[in-house]
């Protein structure tokens, strides 16, 4: 297990140059976080660098809401900067576009500060529409949502259109917003794992894990061996669930209904399955911090049987979707996400995977038991388009199954009686924990004082992806819309929490 | 063209729900169920695991009364913890069928004199949307949930739950939905937009508030950001528990909004929460068959 990163104290200032220096130096650039540290505010900028996370921290002391803002040398922070000023009402100087992203507080409401101890009254959100982006003759915005039409979750697209191309796109997350950071403290480190499993619910598992590991760096301790195989198997399969949920939203779109509901089924048997190995459907309860909550509740053989003809049917269904052009040409050459603007804004996941980055967290920061089993290697997939996405997503699949085969070997092999969890009780200090999600790298901040969280911030995949969206628009009309947005597999509650 | 005979080669995978009992084996997590406690005294106190469980409940879903503990499903999130402190008295179940039509009726074991209330509720319901019952169309609005409410929803249309069948439609328009199927703990920035869904629906109409996010704000509850649940903005007809519902859950739910179940009947069991097996009512007609 590794401790957490080193932290290196700047001047609030230097912060943007400190962090530039480093991503022009070849790391990735994963997020900016805030804690409040008595009446002050220490940022941190986390970048990953070989398989290494490295942080970058500076105070803001009381009173001082101001500092140089990150965003015009790393694209990707433009998205954090704008939440910590809705949340932390801190003003990034030079910031291009400082919008509202997750709470639209109306002039003079103060911001919650999650963490700083605090009690908020209910905010009501300034509705108030946008002024628009582009400008010119025939020129008009087209509002997508919140309320969508079909079962999604809420979220507005602003799409400035002349009529069929997509200039320009802005996405408005904060009708979704639910001030977790906010409600978590003060929970346990029992507590917050439930939390996490609802901050993005189609991820439970996943973001269990990373908050939970986060727990774990905290108080030091180590998972034991059958709860981390334990771990692979429930986030494997969620991955399966969500991979196949993309591919079931395009098959509606493209109007293949028997592959719908072939892909549909298989959906729900895998959902089935994970109900039968632990009760939910979402793998809800299972991680703890710590371990485990206990062991999978299905025999191994009849586990592995029903893995055997679920991969089975998978694997042959979609084989013959690929096979179907009429969906294909759907996907080929929609939603472009090219290399440079991937690598600008820091993509993650499989839609990063698909525009050449290769960055797979189980892979270079292992956790869990994912360090010792075998991952079945991946070909390079180009094109940056909603095909190569659909590709990356199958071939992992594939590598799911793979992986959850090998943890309940492992586990059916052990004998003697298993301990599945480790205590955490009472710890105190930072930590971060992060998870491959199905949607990406999920990276998460905790801060305990004797066993209770005094801050919680998951940052999910998605918030980081969806910040690139609109890069994948500029080739594509109005009718590409609901398969480049399915292709980008974002759940908004994640985004918005 | 391939697609056609692989459909057909694989059967009929639907479930002949509700005109069959159908549902998970065992193990699965649908509701807790709540026995009443062996009190220890004769004043009617609780074992030490009873109120140690209603300590440990994370959404304070679980009252002591003399003699009984009480639990709001309306705000369990099915964690389990009760049922590992106190085994004797809390237990998971399989039963799906745990939706009613007013928040007091989430309160189990129920209270006598809360009978008649919902006895008289569901006649209300009955009458408001008797028209509709043969061709019913669904508005669904996310108020804030965590997602994972969206996919139990879009699951009622995979060919397993495949509601067609029953004559339930999802619409894109609210001008054309009878019922609208709200999910979500109640952010502060959908309400405005939910209200007016609900405004511009036609009558007659029922609202489902679906999961204990809707119905409480549920682990949520109510921060500077959310309302707890949905009810202080739209009249919710019927309540669904669960964190998510299951697609069961809330294909129950949708026959109780459009009033093809829950005639009064005489109460089932400690668990009070379906009054009968819906196949024991009076079965939809089921078109094509």
């Amino acid at each position: 297990m590794t401790g957490n990163p080193p932290f290196a104290v700047c001047p609030a200032d230097d912060l943007a140059s400190a962090v530039a220096g480093r991503v022009e130096k070849g790391a990735r650039f994963c997020g900016l976080f805030a804690r409040p540290d008595g009446s002050g505010l220490r940022l941190m900028a986390v970048v990953s660098c070989h398989g290494t996370l490295a942080a970058e921290e500076a105070i803001l002391p009381p009173g001082q809401r101001r500092y140089r803002s990150l965003t015009p040398e790393i694209p990707a922070a433009g998205w954090y900067e704008r939440e910590l000023h809705d949340l932390f009402g801190i003003e990034p100087e030079g910031h291009p576009r400082l919008d509202p992203l997750v709470l639209p507080r109306g002039p003079g409401t103060e911001a919650p500060c999650p963490g700083s101890g605090r009690t908020v009254a209910p905010i009501e959100p300034d509705l108030r529409p946008l002024p628009a982006h582009v400008r010119g003759e025939g020129v008009f915005t087209i509002p997508y949502g919140p309320v969508r039409s079909g079962v999604f979750e809420s979220v507005e697209y602003l799409v400035e259109t002349t009529g069929e191309d997509i200039p320009h796109l802005r996405t408005r997350v904060f009708y979704k917003h639910r001030g977790l950071q906010a409600r978590a403290v003060g929970l346990d480190t029992g507590d917050g794992a439930l939390l996490a499993e609802r901050m993005e619910g189609v991820a439970s598992v996943a973001h269990a894990i990373a908050y939970a590991t986060a727990v774990e760096r905290v108080a030091g301790v180590a998972v034991p061996e059958a709860a981390q195989l334990v771990r692979v198997v429930h986030a494997e399969l969620e991955r399966i669930a969500n991979h196949l949920d993309t591919m079931v939203r395009h098959t509606e779109g493209a109007g293949q209904a028997v592959a719908y509901a072939c892909l549909s089924h298989h959906k729900e048997r895998v959902q089935r399955l994970r109900a039968q190995l632990c009760g939910s459907r979402f793998g809800r309860g299972v991680v703890v911090p710590g371990g485990v909550a206990g062991p999978l509740r299905l025999d191994a053989d009849r586990f592995r049987e029903s893995l055997r003809t679920l991969a089975q049917a998978i694997d042959k269904d979609t084989r013959r979707l690929m096979g179907t052009p009429s969906f294909v040409d759907r996907l080929r050459g929609t939603g472009v996400l090219s290399h440079d603007d991937a690598r600008r804004f820091a993509v993650v996941g499989p839609v990063g995977r698909a525009s050449g980055l290769d960055e797979d967290v189980r892979l270079s920061r292992p956790y869990s038991a994912y360090g010792h089993l075998g991952h079945r290697p991946t070909a390079p997939v180009e094109g940056g388009d909603a095909l190569a996405r659909q590709t990356v997503r199958l071939a992992e699949i594939g590598g799911s199954f793979h992986l959850v085969r090998q943890a309940v070997d492992l586990l059916d092999g052990r004998s003697g009686p298993e301990v599945w969890r480790a205590p955490v009780e009472g710890a105190s200090g930072p930590g971060l924990g992060w998870a491959e999600t199905p949607q990406g790298e999920t990276l998460v901040l905790v801060e305990l004082v004797e066993g209770r969280l005094v801050r919680w911030h998951d940052r999910s995949a998605g918030f980081q992806n969806l910040a690139a969206f609109a890069a994948a628009f500029p080739k594509d009309i109005l009718t590409d819309f609901a398969f480049i947005e399915a292709s980008f597999g974002i759940s908004v509650a994640g985004v918005a929490s | 063209m391939p697609w056609v005979p692989r459909g057909l080669a694989e059967g009929i995978v639907t479930t002949r729900y509700p005109r069959r009992p159908d549902g998970y084996g065992d193990g699965f997590h649908g509701t807790i169920v709540a026995s009443p406690a062996q009190p220890v005294d004769a004043a009617g106190s609780l074992p030490a695991e009873v109120g140690e469980a209603a300590r440990a409940c994370p959404t304070g879903a679980i009252t002591l009364e003399p003699g009984r503990p009480r639990l709001d499903r309306g705000r369990c999130i099915l964690c389990g913890r009760c049922t590992q402190l106190a085994p004797a008295t809390f237990r998971f179940d399989p039963s799906f069928e745990t939706a009613t039509v007013l928040r007091r009726g989430l309160v189990v074991p129920p209270l006598d004199e809360d009978d008649a209330v919902l006895d008289a509720a569901r006649a209300e319901l009955r009458h408001r949307v008797r028209a509709l019952r043969r061709s019913v169309h669904v508005r669904h609005v996310d108020a804030g949930s965590d997602g994972s409410e969206e996919w139990e929803v879009a699951a009622l249309t995979n060919p397993v739950y495949d509601v067609h069948r029953l004559g339930v439609f999802f619409t894109a328009s609210p001008k054309h939905a009878d019922l609208l199927l709200v999910t979500g703990a109640g952010s502060a920035a959908m309400l405005p937009s939910l209200r007016h869904t609900y405004d511009v629906m036609p009558h007659p109409k029922a609202v489902i508030a679906a999961g204990v996010d809707a119905v409480s704000g549920g682990l949520v509850g109510s921060t500077y950001a959310t309302r707890g649940g949905v009810g202080e903005v739209v009249p919710v007809d019927v309540v669904v528990p669960g964190s998510p519902p299951s697609p069961f859950g809330l294909l129950y739910a949708i026959l109780l909004g459009i009033g093809l179940l829950g005639a009064p009947t005489k109460r089932r069991e400690e668990g009070g929460a379906a009054h009968r097996p819906a196949s024991a009512e009076d079965p939809p007609p089921e078109a094509g068959r």
